[in-house]
C-alpha cells in the first residue's frame, strides 16, 4: 500500500526536487517567470509590493517598535500611561498581565496548573486521534476515559483536590471542553439521524429530515437563547439544569445536525451492491449498518467532518453572548478593569492567534488527509 | 407440490400466531414507527405541561396579544418609519428590516471580494497567489465573532467627528461610523433608475440573441457599441431630459455631528465588515475550487479545437465551474444571513437584538425565540429555494 | 413445466410459480413459472433486459414480486421476516459486481458473515475460510483486501464469500461480465466444479461452453416470460421459437 502511494506521490516529489534547483539556478530567473511575465503580471507585482511595504512597516511598528511589554505595578495597580502616551505601539502588558486569567478563567488563581494540565491532555487527545495507526475501537475508550479524567481534574473534590464549581470555569480550558463534549456526544448521534434519514421507514425519516432542517435553517445563537431562557420554562419544577449544561446541549443539537448531512453525503456515496452483498449472506442491518455502511461510508468523509470541527470550534465563541467565560468572553472581560481599558485590540488578538493555531491546524489535517484518499481513489 | 405445500404447513405451524404477526415485515415497520411517535409525542406533551405549569407560576399569559402593545424600545437604525411609541410589532418588522439589509450588503460584497481573491488564488503571479492564499487562511480561522469584536473595538478608537479621517473628499470615517456623500433623490432619478434597469434587461436580452446568432451564423455580431447605447446612453438621456439633478448631498462635519450625506453607524459598519471579510474567505476557496474543478482537459480540449481564450472562459471553463459553486455558495449565503444575527453581540439592533429585547421587557420568551426562528427559516428557505431554481438552470443533465 | 430430474425423488430447492413483476407500469416478469430440483443446475439467458436477473433476485428477495408464489427450500417469500432469515442463510449469490467489502481482508470478508449470521467462532470460521480459499484456488490472498486483487480473483472470493455460508442453493448474477476475457475461464472452472460436487446453482450467464458443461437444464427468457426451456442440447440444438434463434445467433457472433 505504502509504496503504492509512494510510486504515485513520487512524480509530484521530483518536481518539488526540481524547485530550488531552479532557485539556485537563478532568482531573477524565477522572478521573471512568476512575478514578471506580463506588463500586467510586472504592475500587480509592484503595486502588492508597495501595499505590503506600506502596510507591512506600520504593523511592525505598531506590534514590535514602538510596542509596550511591561508597565510598572503602583498601589492600586499596574500603572498604565506608558501603553496610553501619545504615539505608542501595542500594549503587549495587558497579555502578560492577563494571560492566565485569558486562558483559565475566573479558575482559582493557586489552582491553575489542573487546567493547564487539562489543556495539554485535550491537544494530546487530538493529537492521538488523527492518527490513522490509532484509529481503532480503543481509541473511543481512551476517549471516555481521558474525559473522565478532565472531569475530575476540572471539578476535583476527591484525591485531596479542592472542589471548583462549573460557574468559576472559563478561558481556553472551557473553549475545549465545550468544543470536544460537542463532538464526542453529536457525532454518534449524528450517524444515528443520518442513518434514519436514509431509512425507509416514512416518519422517523421525516422526523430526522425536519430536526436537521430546522437546526440548520436557524442561527446557533436562537439555540443558545433557547437554552438559555426556554429551557427552564419547559422543565419540571425543581429541576434547575447548569447554565453550561444548558448551552452544551444546545450545541450538541447543533453540531449533531450539521455532522448528520455530511455523514449522510458518505452513506449515498456507498454503491448499493454492498447493501445487496450485506443483505444475500444474512447480515441484519444493524449487523449491516455497523460492519459494513458505516466503516466504509465514515472513511470518506473524514476530510469535510475535519472542515466542520473546525466550524464548530469557533462557533463555541457564541456561549460569550448567554455569559459563559469561553476563550473569547474571557478576553473581552480581561480589558474591564479601568487600568486595561481600552486594550481590547490586543487581548482579541492574542486570542484570535490561539483560535487560529487551532483551527490552522485541523485544516491544514484535513487537506493532507483529503490528498492521500484522492491518491488512493486515483490507482 | 403436495409435498411442498406439506412443507410449508408444518414450518408454518412450528410458528406461533403472535410471533409470525410480529415478524411481518409490515407489522414490524408499523411498531418501528408507532413507538418513535409515542416517544415524540410523549416528550412533547411532556414538555408542553411542564410549560403549561411554569407559565402559570409565573404569571406569564402566553399568546402573541402582546405584539399589539406599545413596545418603548428605542431602535437607532430604522428603514422604515418608527419610534418607541410604535408596536412589538413594528419594532420586530424593523430589526427583520435591519437583518436583511445587512445581510443583503454583506452578501453582495462578499460575493465580489471572495470571487477576486479566488480568482486571484489561480493567478499565475506568485505572490498575487501567495498574499490571496494567506488572506484565505488568516481570515477562515479566526472565529467571526471575535473579527467582530476586532473591528467594532479598532472603529471605536477613530478620531471622533472634529479631526474625522478624510480619506477621499467627502468621505468621513470618525468614531460615529463612516459618511459619503449621495445623490439629492428626486422622482428624475427614479425614473432614470427604472430606465437603467429596463434596459439591463434588454442589454441580456441582446446578448443572448447575439450568441445564439454568432452559433447560428457563423459571424461575430458587435455587441460593444448597442450595450453602451442602451446602458449608457438612453438611462443619460432620460436623466437630462427630466431635469435630474446632479448635486451630491455632501456630509459635513458639524460640531459633535456630521450633518449630510449618509452615515452609517459604526455597528453596522463593524458588522458588514465583519461580514464581509470573513465570509469572502470562504466564498474565495469556493470559487477557486469551482474553477480548478474544469479539468485541464478542457482547456486542452478547447484550445485545440482553436478556441480564442476569452471563448474558453465563458463558453467552457464559466459554465462547469458555476455548476460546482452554486451549491456551495448557496449555503455560503446562508451562512451570512444567519452569522448577521451576531449583531446582538456588538449592539446592532437586527431582529435577534430587538426580539431579546423584547424578552427581556415583556417574559414572552417562548414565542419570541419562536419569531426569531420563524423569520430566519423563512430567509434560509426563500434562499435555498432562489437557488435551487437557479441552480436547475445551470445545471448539466448528467446520465 | 417439466423438468429433466423427477421432482418425486428428488426434493424441490426452488418453486416459482406464476410470478409477476411490474416496475411502475414495465411489466419485467409475467406468469413465469420455474421448479428447480436440489441438486440441478439450471442456466438462465436470454437478452438484457429480458428479466433474468429480477428472476433469481426475486428468489432471495432483493426485489420484490407482487404476484405469484416463490418457495425456496420449503419455505415460503413472503412478508415475515422470520422466513426471509431462513431464506437468506440457505441462499447464496454471486453478483456482476463482485460487490466484496473492500474494507475488509479476503479473509474477513470470508468469515463476518459466518461469525455474525450462525455464530461460529472465529477459529472455526478461518479454518473453514481458508479451505475454501484453497478451494477456488486463492488460498495465499487470505490478508490482502480486494483492491489488491485482479477481477477473477475478487469474483473467486466472492464465490467463496458465499460457500463459507453453508448455503444449499447458489444463484450466479452474470458473474463473468464485468470481468476480462482471460479471467473469465478461471472464475468458470471454479463455476464448473462447484457444480461437479452436487451443488444446486441457477446461474443467469451467456457463457454457452459452460451451460454445455454443467447444466441439466437451460432456460430462454425474453421480454419477461420463459420462451423455451430443456436441456442445454435441446435449446441450442434446435431451438424451436425465432426469438431464440436470433439470440443464438447474436451470441454466437459475438464469441
Amino acid at each position: 500500500m505504502t509504496a503504492l502511494v509512494e510510486h504515485i506521490v513520487n512524480p509530484t516529489l521530483i518536481e518539488a526536487r526540481e524547485r530550488p534547483e531552479l532557485i539556485g539556478g537563478g532568482f531573477f530567473a524565477w522572478a521573471r517567470e512568476k512575478l514578471f511575465y506580463s506588463w500586467l503580471s510586472s504592475l500587480t507585482t509592484l503595486v502588492l509590493l508597495a501595499a505590503m511595504a506600506k502596510v507591512g512597516i506600520s504593523l511592525f511598528q505598531w506590534a514590535f517598535l514602538d510596542a509596550v511589554w511591561s508597565v510598572p505595578a503602583g498601589p492600586q495597580g499596574p500603572i498604565t500611561d506608558s501603553c496610553r502616551a501619545l504615539g505608542s505601539g501595542a500594549c503587549w502588558a495587558v497579555i502578560r498581565e492577563k494571560y492566565r486569567f485569558i486562558l483559565f478563567g475566573t479558575y482559582p488563581f493557586e489552582q491553575h496548573w489542573r487546567p493547564a494540565i487539562v489543556i495539554a491532555l485535550f491537544v494530546g487527545l487530538f493529537v492521538v486521534s488523527a492518527m490513522k495507526r490509532f484509529w481503532r475501537i480503543e481509541l473511543a475508550a481512551l476517549w471516555g476515559l481521558m474525559l473522565l479524567l478532565i472531569g475530575l481534574l476540572m471539578w476535583g473534590g476527591i484525591f485531596g483536590l479542592t472542589f471548583v464549581s462549573q460557574a468559576n470555569w472559563g478561558g481556553l480550558a472551557l473553549t475545549l471542553i465545550i468544543a470536544t463534549i460537542g463532538v464526542a456526544i453529536a457525532f454518534p448521534l449524528s450517524v444515528l439521524v443520518a442513518l434514519g434519514r436514509r431509512s425507509d421507514l416514512p416518519f422517523i425519516k421525516w422526523l430526522c429530515v425536519a430536526y436537521v432542517e430546522v437546526i440548520r435553517g436557524v442561527p446557533l445563537i436562537t439555540l443558545l437563547f433557547m437554552a438559555s431562557v426556554m429551557f427552564p420554562l419547559l422543565m419540571p419544577e425543581g429541576v434547575n439544569l447548569d447554565k453550561l449544561v444548558r448551552a452544551q446541549i444546545a450545541i450538541i443539537l447543533f453540531f449533531a445536525a450539521y455532522l448528520a448531512e455530511v455523514v449522510r453525503g458518505g452513506l449515498q456515496a456507498l454503491p448499493k451492491g454492498q447493501y445487496e452483498a450485506a443483505y444475500v449472506l444474512g447480515l441484519s442491518y444493524w449487523q449491516t449498518s455497523r460492519r459494513i455502511v458505516l466503516p466504509q461510508a465514515l472513511r470518506t468523509v473524514i476530510p469535510p467532518l475535519v472542515n466542520n470541527f473546525i466550524g464548530f470550534f469557533k462557533d463555541t465563541s457564541l456561549v460569550l453572548i448567554i455569559g459563559l467565560y469561553d476563550l473569547l468572553h474571557s478576553a473581552q472581560v480581561a480589558v474591564a478593569e479601568p487600568a486595561w481599558q481600552g486594550f481590547g485590540v490586543e487581548t482579541y488578538i492574542f486570542a484570535g492567534l490561539i483560535y487560529f493555531a487551532f483551527c490552522f491546524a485541523m485544516s491544514r489535517y484535513s487537506q493532507w488527509l483529503e490528498f492521500g484518499l484522492n491518491m488512493l481513489r486515483h490507482r | 407440490m403436495t409435498a411442498l405445500n406439506n412443507d410449508i404447513q408444518a414450518h408454518n405451524r412450528r410458528a406461533t400466531m403472535l410471533g409470525s404477526f410480529v415478524s411481518n415485515v409490515a407489522v414490524r415497520r408499523f411498531i418501528w414507527q408507532a413507538l418513535a411517535a409515542l416517544a415524540l409525542f410523549g416528550s412533547v406533551f411532556w414538555l408542553a405541561a411542564n410549560l403549561h405549569h411554569n407559565l402559570a407560576a409565573r404569571n406569564i399569559a402566553s399568546g402573541f396579544g402582546f405584539l399589539t402593545r406599545e413596545a418603548g424600545l428605542p431602535i437607532a437604525e430604522h428603514l422604515i418609519a418608527y419610534t418607541p411609541a410604535d408596536s412589538y410589532f413594528r419594532a420586530l418588522l424593523v430589526g427583520t428590516l435591519n437583518t436583511l439589509s445587512v445581510a443583503f450588503w454583506s452578501i453582495i460584497l462578499a460575493t465580489i471580494l471572495g470571487t477576486a481573491i479566488g480568482v486571484a488564488r489561480t493567478s499565475k503571479n506568485w505572490l498575487l497567489a501567495k498574499l490571496s492564499s494567506i488572506y484565505v487562511d488568516l481570515f477562515r480561522d479566526v472565529p467571526l465573532l471575535l473579527q467582530l469584536f476586532l473591528w467594532y473595538t479598532i472603529l471605536q478608537k477613530l478620531p471622533p467627528v472634529r479631526q474625522a479621517l478624510n480619506p477621499v473628499a467627502g468621505v468621513f470615517l470618525s468614531n460615529r461610523g463612516l459618511s459619503f456623500p449621495v445623490v439629492d433623490w428626486q422622482a428624475a432619478h427614479g425614473w432614470t433608475l427604472l430606465a437603467f434597469v429596463l434596459c439591463l434587461l434588454a442589454t441580456t436580452l441582446y446578448a443572448k440573441r447575439a450568441s445564439r446568432k454568432q452559433l447560428e451564423e457563423g459571424r461575430a455580431k458587435s455587441f460593444w457599441p448597442v450595450a453602451i447605447i442602451l446602458l449608457v446612453i438612453i438611462p443619460l438621456v432620460v436623466g437630462f431630459s427630466l431635469g435630474a439633478s446632479t448635486n451630491l448631498d455632501m456630509p459635513q462635519p458639524k460640531g459633535f455631528n456630521i450633518r449630510g450625506g449618509v452615515t452609517v453607524s459604526p455597528e453596522f459598519f463593524a458588522l458588514l465588515v465583519g461580514l464581509v471579510i470573513y465570509n469572502a474567505a470562504f466564498i474565495a476557496e469556493i470559487v477557486r475550487s469551482g474553477l480548478e474543478s474544469v479539468g485541464r482537459g478542457q482547456h486542452e480540449a478547447a484550445r485545440a479545437l482553436g478556441l480564442h481564450p476569452k471563448n474558453i472562459l465563458t463558453w467552457i471553463v464559466f459554465p462547469q465551474a458555476l455548476r460546482v459553486i452554486v451549491p456551495p455558495l448557496t449555503s455560503q449565503y446562508l451562512n451570512v444571513t444567519k452569522g448577521s444575527s451576531l449583531a446582538v453581540a456588538i449592539g446592532y439592533q437586527d431582529i435577534v437584538s430587538v426580539a431579546t429585547t423584547s424578552m427581556n421587557q415583556t417574559g414572552q420568551s417562548i414565542e419570541l425565540v419562536g419569531v426569531i426562528m420563524g423569520v430566519y427559516l423563512t430567509i434560509s428557505l426563500s434562499i435555498s429555494l432562489l437557488m435551487n431554481i437557479y441552480n436547475a438552470r445551470v445545471a448539466l443533465v448528467e446520465r | 413445466m417439466i423438468a429433466e430430474t423427477d421432482p418425486t425423488t428428488k426434493a424441490t430447492a426452488v418453486s416459482i410459480q406464476k410470478v409477476n413483476k411490474w416496475y411502475g407500469s414495465l411489466h419485467v416478469l409475467r406468469d413465469v413459472d420455474l421448479d428447480v430440483a436440489a441438486g440441478e443446475r439450471v442456466v438462465i439467458c436470454g437478452p438484457s433486459g429480458s428479466g433474468k436477473s429480477t428472476l433469481i433476485r426475486c428468489i432471495n428477495n432483493l426485489e420484490e414480486h407482487q404476484q405469484g408464489k416463490i418457495v425456496v427450500d420449503g419455505i415460503q417469500v413472503d412478508h415475515n421476516i422470520a422466513h426471509l432469515d431462513a431464506i437468506r442463510r440457505e441462499v447464496g449469490m454471486v453478483f456482476q459486481s463482485f460487490n466484496l467489502f473492500p474494507h475488509l481482508t479476503v479473509l474477513e470478508n470470508c468469515t463476518l458473515a459466518p461469525m455474525l449470521v450462525r455464530g461460529v467462532a472465529r477459529p472455526d470460521a478461518e479454518a473453514q475460510a481458508r479451505a475454501y480459499l484453497e478451494r477456488v484456488r486463492i488460498p495465499d490472498q487470505a490478508n490482502k483486501f480486494p483492491g489488491q486483487l485482479s477481477g477473477g480473483q475478487q469474483q473467486r472470493v466472492a464465490i467463496a464469500r458465499a460457500l463459507c455460508m453453508k448455503p444449499k442453493i447458489m444463484l450466479f448474477d452474470e458473474p463473468t461480465s464485468a470481468l476480462d476475457p482471460e479471467m473469465v475461464k478461471e472464475v468458470l472452472d471454479t463455476m464448473v466444479s462447484l457444480a461437479k460436487d452436487g451443488m444446486t446453482m441457477i446461474c443467469v450467464t451467456h457463457e454457452m461452453g459452460f451451460a454445455r458443461e454443467v447444466a441439466d437444464r437451460v432456460v430462454f427468457m425474453d421480454h419477461g416470460q420463459i420462451v423455451e426451456s430443456g436441456s442445454p442440447h435441446s435449446v441450442f440444438g434446435q431451438p424451436r421459437t425465432d426469438r431464440l434463434k436470433l439470440f443464438l445467433g447474436q451470441v454466437l457472433r459475438e464469441h
